[in-house]
């Protein structure tokens, strides 16, 4: 280890260790600093993602595929099921291997990375970020670079420290609980959500297959719902009621920031991305394609940026990220504030007259003409974001 | 500080036993006062000022408002 590199990231989740990797492609020296004792564990995520997504970075690998999708089942309060197939492929991936995948993508690149390294600090010269403080096995260090890439997840506390407003108002994290539970017969192929008061108001409900008839299992509220009812007292609800025998392999907490990327994602010497940026899809809460396609682009202009020895270079990774997803992201904002407030008897309806759809009609974007038709603003956003 | 001005005490309680150390309040606290390593939470007091949002986000409720106020 050096004492000084080009670029330092914070955190290996997908963003970080791929940030790392598109500036190590470049040539410049990278180090990644990651607080837990191990890269992609534990995993705080439904897994699933579409293939385009994951093959846009890393060919696909039956070794961190836990499921292959091709259909979504939408249920509606009242049971009603509408089925949507797939128009890409998917999957539901074993992240603590998906996520080991990365980094090592990013260490053939050229990375460094460095585990059970705690980031408390910044260090600031000139008012600039030139560096990190942070606790290694109980002991403090320091470490320089010229660009510091906040890839911190939902925490975000190393954008904060650079002067960036990053913390989520509390109505727009999706707080989540889940468990990934054995003996639950769902389509091992099929992404299943439900919707509701029963289920997850203002979010949604979600069983996603892991094989051998396991799968993940969980929901996310709004901090809004948290003031009255956690989101564990709806998941064990859902347990007693459906699965009260499962086996629970493992159980988690965690948060999803559900809105749109922060009004800056980037300032002298200092980048966020993935969760940390807020680039999370604000309608799905899938933060795993998106965090990496954020990671990719300030990685990219992090590594041109120490090249030409252009230090403001790093500012136009904010329009690059809105001009690849940001802004599609504030359509899905929009969408997302339409549909998440319907009532039960609404969300009913609308499963009602999707299943009338004739059957090789129904696709997503048709589902969300149908639950908006009253709402004809939200219908020329969803034209733009869906071919209808 | 202002806290202190406020109401003199800490009335925010982590559960330190039962937290997954998920981040989730971390993401929501506006004053940057909750340190969190790989397993191990706090408050930093000094900058708490008893907003409860942390409360409210907790997706297992293991953090309590506590009225009578918090030993740290
Ligand atoms: C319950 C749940 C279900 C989800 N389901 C899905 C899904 O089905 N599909 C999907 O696409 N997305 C899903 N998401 C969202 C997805 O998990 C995240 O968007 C994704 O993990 C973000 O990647 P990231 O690299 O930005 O952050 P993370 O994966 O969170 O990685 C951040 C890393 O930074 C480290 N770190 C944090 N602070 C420090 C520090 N101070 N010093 C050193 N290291 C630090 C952390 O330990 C962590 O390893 C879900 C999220 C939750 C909570
Ligand atoms: S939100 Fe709850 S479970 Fe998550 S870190 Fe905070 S106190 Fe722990
Ligand atoms: S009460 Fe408010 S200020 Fe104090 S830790 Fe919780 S969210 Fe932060």
């Amino acid at each position: 280890m050096k004492t000084n590199y080009d670029i330092i990231v914070v955190g290996a989740g997908p963003a970080g260790s791929i940030a790392a990797r598109y500036a190590a492609e470049q040539g410049v020296s990278v180090l990644i600093l990651e607080k837990d004792r191990d890269v992609g564990y534990p995993v705080r995520c439904g897994e699933a993602i579409s293939k385009a997504g994951v093959e846009e970075f890393i060919p696909s690998d039956e070794k961190w595929i836990a499921a292959h999708i091709e259909k979504f089942s939408l249920n509606s309060p009242d049971g009603t099921e509408a089925i949507v197939e797939f128009e890409d492929a998917g999957y539901v991936l074993e992240r603590r291997i998906f996520d080991y995948a990365l980094a090592k993508t990013a260490a053939n690149a050229g990375a460094e990375i460095l585990t059970r390294a705690y980031v408390n600090g910044l260090i600031i010269e000139d008012n600039k970020v030139a560096g990190v403080k942070y606790e290694y096995r109980g002991e403090p260090k320091e470490v320089k670079a010229k660009i510091v890439i906040g890839a911190d997840g939902v925490e975000s506390r190393i954008g904060r420290w650079a002067g960036l407003k990053t913390f989520v108002h509390f109505r727009d994290m999706e707080c989540c609980a889940q468990v990934t539970a054995a003996q639950i017969n769902l389509d091992p192929n099929t992404l299943y959500f439900y919707f509701g008061e029963e289920y997850a108001p203002g979010g949604y409900f979600w069983a996603f297959p892991k094989g051998m008839n396991t799968a993940n299992i969980g929901l996310g509220v709004s901090g809004m719902v948290g003031k009255q009812r956690s989101a564990l007292s709806y998941l064990n609800n859902f347990m007693t009621k459906r699965y009260p025998d499962a086996p629970v392999l493992t159980s988690i907490a965690g948060g999803v920031p559900s809105t749109v990327t922060l009004e800056k994602i980037s300032a002298p010497g200092i980048m966020l991305v993935g969760d940390a940026a807020r680039q999370v899809n604000p309608l799905s809460g899938g933060g795993i394609a998106s965090g990496m396609i954020g990671g990719s682009i300030a990685g990219r202009i992090a590594g041109e940026s120490i090249k030409l020895n252009k230090p403001d270079h790093v500012l136009t990774y904010d329009k690059a990220w809105h001009d690849r997803l940001g802004k599609r992201h504030e359509t899905f904002e929009r969408i997302k504030n339409g549909i998440y407030n319907f009532s039960d008897d609404k969300f009913n309806k609308i499963a009602h007259s999707f299943n009338k759809v004739p059957k090789d009609k129904r696709s997503l974007g048709r589902l969300f003409t149908t639950a908006l038709i009253n709402q004809p603003s939200l219908l020329v956003d969803i034209a733009k974001v869906f071919v209808i | 500080m202002y806290r202190q001005a406020k109401t003199g005490k800490l009335m925010i309680e982590i559960l330190r036993d039962k937290c997954d150390f998920c981040g989730c309040c971390v993401g929501i606290c506006p004053e940057d006062a909750i340190e969190l390593k790989e397993a191990e939470i706090y408050i930093i007091d000094a900058r708490c000022t008893n907003c409860s949002k942390c409360v409210w986000s907790c997706p297992i409720e293991v953090i309590k408002f506590n009225r009578e106020g918090v030993l740290v």
